[in-house]
């Protein structure tokens, strides 16, 4: 399939149809939820849409996962509540997208202002400070777990398995902003499609429809 | 007028705050305690210890708490400071509300075109790798503790990680049972 074949398949179905199935009301209490469990930053959500948006009510695909988490990262704001606006964007529209970030964000404010109001000496609670200890570890678990499934998703072999393992180096070793590593993939990802629609190599060309192909494939049910 | 400042500053902590909930912390740090002098250093750190342990996205529970805390701080009721809470939280979540809006329709609709697919081919691999230093600068004395510190908790803790890790691999156990269970470890053994 050539990058043509591609523009011309593009052409045929110009906008992917609304995914069916989500109440506005079902994106509410499921955002809430969500919500409700993210302890420990952003990507503590990711586990959890994994198993309620991906898994279970079959909202999205991995795949989406994936680019959604992308485009998240690359965006001023909070990343989990990012992923909610978009996630209830691409089910339902604007409605859908202020469902899913006011039970998002709901939690949250709930429970900070209860703990202002209320319980001030919160964080020197001996029995909340001993159930996070139990907690923290499970969280940073609850993080390594889902990228194994995500690099399946990814597609990731022998051709491009440097790319996650440089990003994560120089995040990890270097404190280089997730934001840059973002940029610089994206662009060789767009230089790479470049070169191969320019120099009509056999290889790399086989290698690079391969995979558009599979995310159309991807894409089909959800029509 | 203490809530258009604090909807002006949340703003702009919410347009500019590119790179997650610690970095968005050191800019509330700087606009609220430096900068508009709402409260001390001292009550700064407290919201932030509070913010990261309960549950939510970090830069949502500092919003909500530092927008109460700077009305009552400045000689409102409490009725006023839930209101500053209400304002900071909208104003920090507005600006990507509609940044990410405006994306979602635009790669919507160009989620086909070929530039728009290697582009994406190359960032889905880097998301993993994203994943991984996520859960990699986790791994922290202050996540785990050490051998050295406390080798109750350090090996209490590296249990637990390898628990949940094949609790969620093998078992399928879900992400919310199992933080409830891990709690429960917590309390009973730490």
């Amino acid at each position: 399939m050539t990058p043509t074949d591609i523009k011309q398949a593009t052409l045929q179905q110009p906008l992917p149809p609304k995914t069916g199935g989500a109440a506005g009301g079902s994106l509410f209490t499921t955002f809430f939820h969500i919500g409700l469990f993210t302890i420990g930053g952003g990507y503590a959500m990711i586990p959890l849409i994994e198993a309620k948006v991906v898994d279970e009510k079959q909202w999205i695909t991995r795949e989406d996962l994936l680019d959604l988490m992308a485009v998240a990262q690359s965006c001023p704001g909070i990343f989990a509540v990012n992923i909610a606006i978009f996630i209830g964007y691409k089910l339902r529209g604007l409605p859908g997208a202020l469902l899913s970030t006011l039970g998002c964000i709901l939690p949250s404010f709930l429970i900070i202002l209860a703990i202002a109001l209320f319980f001030r000496q919160f964080q020197d609670n001996p029995w909340v400070a001993r159930a996070f200890r139990g907690i923290r570890p499970c969280v940073v678990a609850l993080i390594a777990a889902p990228t194994f499934k995500m690099a399946q998703t990814a597609k990731i072999g022998w051709t491009n398995v440097w790319i996650p393992v440089l990003g994560a180096f120089l995040i990890w070793m270097f404190g280089v902003s997730p934001i840059w590593v973002i940029v610089a993939a994206g662009l060789g990802g767009y230089l790479y499609g470049r070169l191969i629609s320019l120099n009509p190599d056999p290889s790399p060309e086989a290698k690079g429809s391969n995979n558009t192909q599979d995310s159309f494939q991807d894409s089909k049910p959800q029509q | 007028m203490i809530y258009l400042q604090l909807f002006y500053t949340f703003f702009l902590i919410g347009l500019f705050g590119f790179g997650g909930g610690y970095a968005m912390i050191s800019m509330i740090q700087g606009e609220v305690v430096t900068n508009h002098h709402w409260m001390s250093m001292g009550e700064f750190t407290d919201i932030v210890a509070v913010s990261q342990m309960t549950p939510g996205p970090i830069g949502i529970n500092s919003a909500t708490y530092v927008g109460y805390t700077a009305v009552v701080n400045t000689g409102g009721p409490h009725w006023m400071g839930i209101l500053g809470s209400v304002t900071a939280t909208f104003a920090v979540v507005l600006p990507s509300f509609i940044l990410m809006i405006i994306i979602s329709k635009f790669l919507m609709q160009y989620k086909h075109h070929p530039a728009v697919e290697h582009v994406f081919l190359g960032l889905r691999p880097a998301v993993v790798g994203l994943l991984a230093a996520a859960s990699l600068l986790l791994m922290t004395p202050e996540n785990f503790s050490t051998p050295s510190e406390s080798p109750w908790q350090f090996w209490i803790s590296v249990a637990i990680f390898v628990g949940t890790l094949i609790a969620c691999q093998v078992y399928k156990l879900s992400p919310i049972r199992t933080l409830l269970f891990c709690a429960l470890v917590g309390i009973l053994l730490f």
